[in-house]
């Protein structure tokens, strides 16, 4: 189900410090047009459907075009993301629309806790830094052979 | 404004990069749900001083095999016990396996799984009255730290709202590492050998995909976690959606290349993992036979599991056969069976499990019912959703057909191909299962010195999946810290000049160079290949000769002998892949680790003289197990030196009791 950029939407990025697509793209497939300056996917048979490309671009000039192969015409799934959620909203060939609200994430995003300031202590046990800071004690088999 | 079809690629390619040369302590290679594991645990360790670099081939945000999102993770020990966890992979893997490797990670995997809902990831809450919670509702039944219930659809699996799991991961791994330490879009393709020690580890050579530079990094200790392998047998489709591939596209068995070419010891190759999926758009099952409880129909409507012909069959294959939970591989066997009876397609009877389901519901739980199914799909298998739209297929109406995928090589899910490694330095543990280095052990080192893996990278102990992959990446970090420490002394030597580096590395821009001008059309040119006419030869030969689709996944030792002889010309060939751009040096790169990988598992199909996964493969001329003479590992190495292979066995050696 290739990616394509619609043409009217896409502006390169030019106001941003990255290309969206073309920095997110886990498969390396989009690209910028040098005249046009617009993105397009330039390998539609080696994409993974993962819409990473879809969900980031800040214009929603991206949508997915089922694969050839075996998608008929006439449907479409778009996410839109928010900071705790994504709505879909699923088209069908039939005309059918359904819509879905889904978490994403419970924390403010840049917001993971890293521990920066955690230090193991001990680099001759087999604990993990925050299991040695739990206090865990790994367990032994119950029994061997 | 339809675009110009010309050579792929905007950013081409120049005859002599930018060259940057960098040392450090650890080198991080890869960016996944591993690589992420080490880059959050490793500098907890480190001291003041010691360094520390990933490269990741994509952006960590959303690269490796959770960059779409997950709808469950599927190890959570939880209540369980780690030894049940080894019980567990051991029947699905059917019997051969390293228990310590498995026991080792069912210890620590829940810590990360607790960090990932702390960073954020929503996790799915039963209420004291057997209510599922969504991760935004179940907030309030505070953590699973904390004791709060998760949603579990098996034993080991529990329910998430994972579209952002990849994102969340990667921005802790990021902020533990720094941005300082990471290079994104850069792709690793050789590991070099240390000049003066042999058999150590010394550093690597990659390029990047956004300019003309390659990299030459020097390091004391390396952790290659880059995925398994995928598009290396003929997809079931092979127009546009060949890139709908189960597992991610892009994995394409770079960690088992680049560790082989440097002499780590291989094992379980001949494991694959062939996933039986919704048919086409390759949407997940799991939570369709588990949480909605679904039944598979063969053509004729009837439940064929349940059949006494199924049962018989499965008691071939006892005791794993014959265990509460039918192995992986014994369920496409079923699946095959009934095909190849003429009693095809394989339906899942959505219908009848949502009406089932339903009966107890009312209006407003029916909705979310509803919803969960599409969730399945939408956080993990966006195409899959998008199939059932094109096809007017509301599963309460309308049932889909399922259907085993083409092959795939992987080590964290439901396949166990990897690298020979460590494990931990426990006295319950096997002398012949732990080895390290001037006599000290390394958990999750290769067999050579100083090189690490993690996730699929780590063979013989499958059933990781997301979180597991995460946790071993960890205890992998903490040992390469300990491999610093207790080699201050050691310095990297390179063998190979810079320059001898970069002809390796730009060969196929140099080759395209020299010769595109040929010719008239840039594809077409007698003195070269382009990447992706390799891949449908790859294809093409695995798929007909190697046990792929076009036989039901059979082979035989004739089949074999004529495909590794094909493989072999392929390796020849590869001398004159060309890259006219930056984007195609990656999949010049990228076929010549897929070729390497697919001989490996090749290699030990035709050395293991059995049937071992019925389902997975089937080695027509040894159509049965064989406990008596291969119930072992099958190990191979490539000695870098004399460029030879050997393949042998290993004892497989019993740990945790029945």
């Amino acid at each position: 189900m290739p990616s394509f950029v619609i043409n009217e939407k896409c502006d390169g990025c030019k106001g941003g410090d990255k290309t969206a697509c073309m920095y997110i793209c886990p498969n390396d497939l989009m690209v910028l047009e040098p005249n046009s300056m617009k993105a397009y996917n330039q390998e539609p048979d080696q994409c993974w459907e993962c819409f990473s490309c879809v969900k980031i671009c800040p214009t929603q000039a991206i949508e997915v075009r089922g694969y050839a192969d075996f998608v008929p015409l006439g449907s479409s799934i778009m996410p839109m993301m928010g900071t705790e959620d994504v709505m879909w909203t699923c088209k069908f060939r039939n005309g059918t629309i359904k819509r879905f609200k889904f978490p994403i994430r419970t924390t403010p995003e840049g917001q993971a806790n890293a521990y920066p300031d955690l230090k193991g202590k001990d680099l001759d046990s087999d604990l993990l830094s925050t299991e040695e800071a739990d206090g865990y004690s790994i367990p032994k088999p119950q029994a061997t052979v | 404004m339809a675009l110009p079809n010309k050579p792929k690629g905007e950013l081409k390619a120049v005859r002599d990069p930018e060259v940057e040369e960098r040392e450090v302590d650890i080198l991080i290679v890869g960016g996944g749900m591993a690589a992420c594991g080490t880059a959050f645990e490793v500098k907890k360790w480190m001291s003041d001083g010691q360094s520390v670099l990933l490269v990741d081939k994509a952006a960590m945000e959303r690269s490796g095999a959770v960059a779409q999102g997950l709808s469950a993770i599927n190890t959570y020990i939880g209540d369980n016990s780690a030894d049940d966890y080894v019980r567990m992979v051991r029947n699905d893997l059917m019997g051969i396996v390293r228990e310590d490797l498995i026991f080792d990670l069912g210890c620590h995997v829940d810590d990360s799984v607790h960090l990932f809902e702390e960073w954020g990831l929503p996790v799915w809450k039963k209420t004291e009255d057997g209510k599922n919670l969504d991760g935004k509702k179940g907030l309030k039944q505070g953590t699973l730290k904390s004791g709060a219930t998760p949603v579990r659809t098996g034993k080991w699996q529990i329910m998430i709202n994972g579209e952002s799991y990849k994102r969340i991961v990667a921005e802790a791994a990021k902020l533990a590492l720094g941005d300082d330490n990471i290079l994104e879009r850069v792709f690793i393709v050789e590991l070099l050998l240390d000049a003066k020690n042999e058999n150590q580890i010394a550093g690597a050579v990659g390029f990047s995909v956004r300019e003309n530079k390659v990299y030459i990094i020097k390091c004391k200790t390396m952790m290659v976690a880059c995925g398994g392998a995928v598009n290396i047998y003929q997809p079931r489709s092979v127009g546009e959606g060949k890139g709908r591939a189960w597992y991610p596209v892009w994995n394409s068995g770079s960690t088992y290349t680049l560790c082989m070419k440097v002499g780590a010891e291989l094992s379980m190759m001949e494991n694959r993992f062939t996933p039986a999926r919704f048919k086409d758009g390759y949407g997940p099952v799991g939570a369709w036979f588990l949480l909605f409880k679904a039944k598979a129909l063969n053509g004729l409507g009837e439940n064929y599991v349940a059949s006494d012909v199924a049962k018989q069959e499965l008691e071939n294959y006892a005791p794993y056969g014959t265990a509460a939970i039918t192995p992986t591989c014994l369920r496409n066997h079923l699946m095959l069976f009934e095909m190849k009876a003429g009693r095809g397609p394989i339906i899942m009877d959505t219908v009848t499990a949502l009406a089932e389901i339903g009966k107890t519901m009312d209006k407003k739980e029916l909705k979310h019912l509803e919803s969960e199914a599409w969730e399945d799909f939408l956080d993990m298998t966006c195409g899959q959703a998008n199939l059932w739209c094109a096809t007017n297929t509301e599963p309460e109406k309308k049932n889909s057909e399922i259907m085993p995928t083409e092959p795939y090589l992987l080590g964290s899910h439901s396949g166990c191909c990897g690298l020979w490694c460590s494990g931990p330095d426990y006295d319950w543990v096997p002398d012949a299962y732990k080895w390290g280095h001037n006599g000290k052990v390394y958990n999750r080192m290769t067999t050579v010195a100083g090189l690490f893996t993690s996730g699929d990278g780590v063979g013989c102990s499958g059933h990781k999946f997301s979180s597991g992959s995460h946790a071993e990446g960890r205890m992998a970090a903490k040992a390469m810290v300990k491999f610093v420490r207790d080699n201050k002394d050691y310095t990297p030597t390179l063998a190979k000049s810079k320059e001898e580096l970069v002809d390796i590395v730009y060969k196929p821009v140099r080759v395209f160079l020299d010769n595109h001008e040929y010719t008239t059309a840039i594809d077409i040119n007698p003195n070269y290949l382009k990447p992706e006419g390799m891949m449908y030869r790859l294809m093409k030969a695995t798929h007909e000769y190697g046990a792929g689709t076009a036989t039901y996944y059979q082979t035989t030792s004739k089949n074999l002998e004529i495909v590794m002889d094909l493989l072999e010309t392929m390796r020849e060939d590869c001398e004159k892949l060309a890259a006219g751009d930056l984007h195609e040096l990656m999949r010049a790169w990228e076929i010549y680790h897929r070729i390497w990988t697919v001989e490996s598992h090749l290699r030990h199909i035709s050395y293991r003289k059995e049937t071992r996964y019925p389902g997975f493969y089937y080695q027509a001329d040894y159509p049965k197990q064989d406990d008596e003479n291969w119930f072992c590992f099958t190990n191979s190495k490539f000695d870098p030196k004399t460029q030879t292979w050997d393949t042998f066995k290993r004892d497989y050696i019993k740990i945790i009791p029945d």
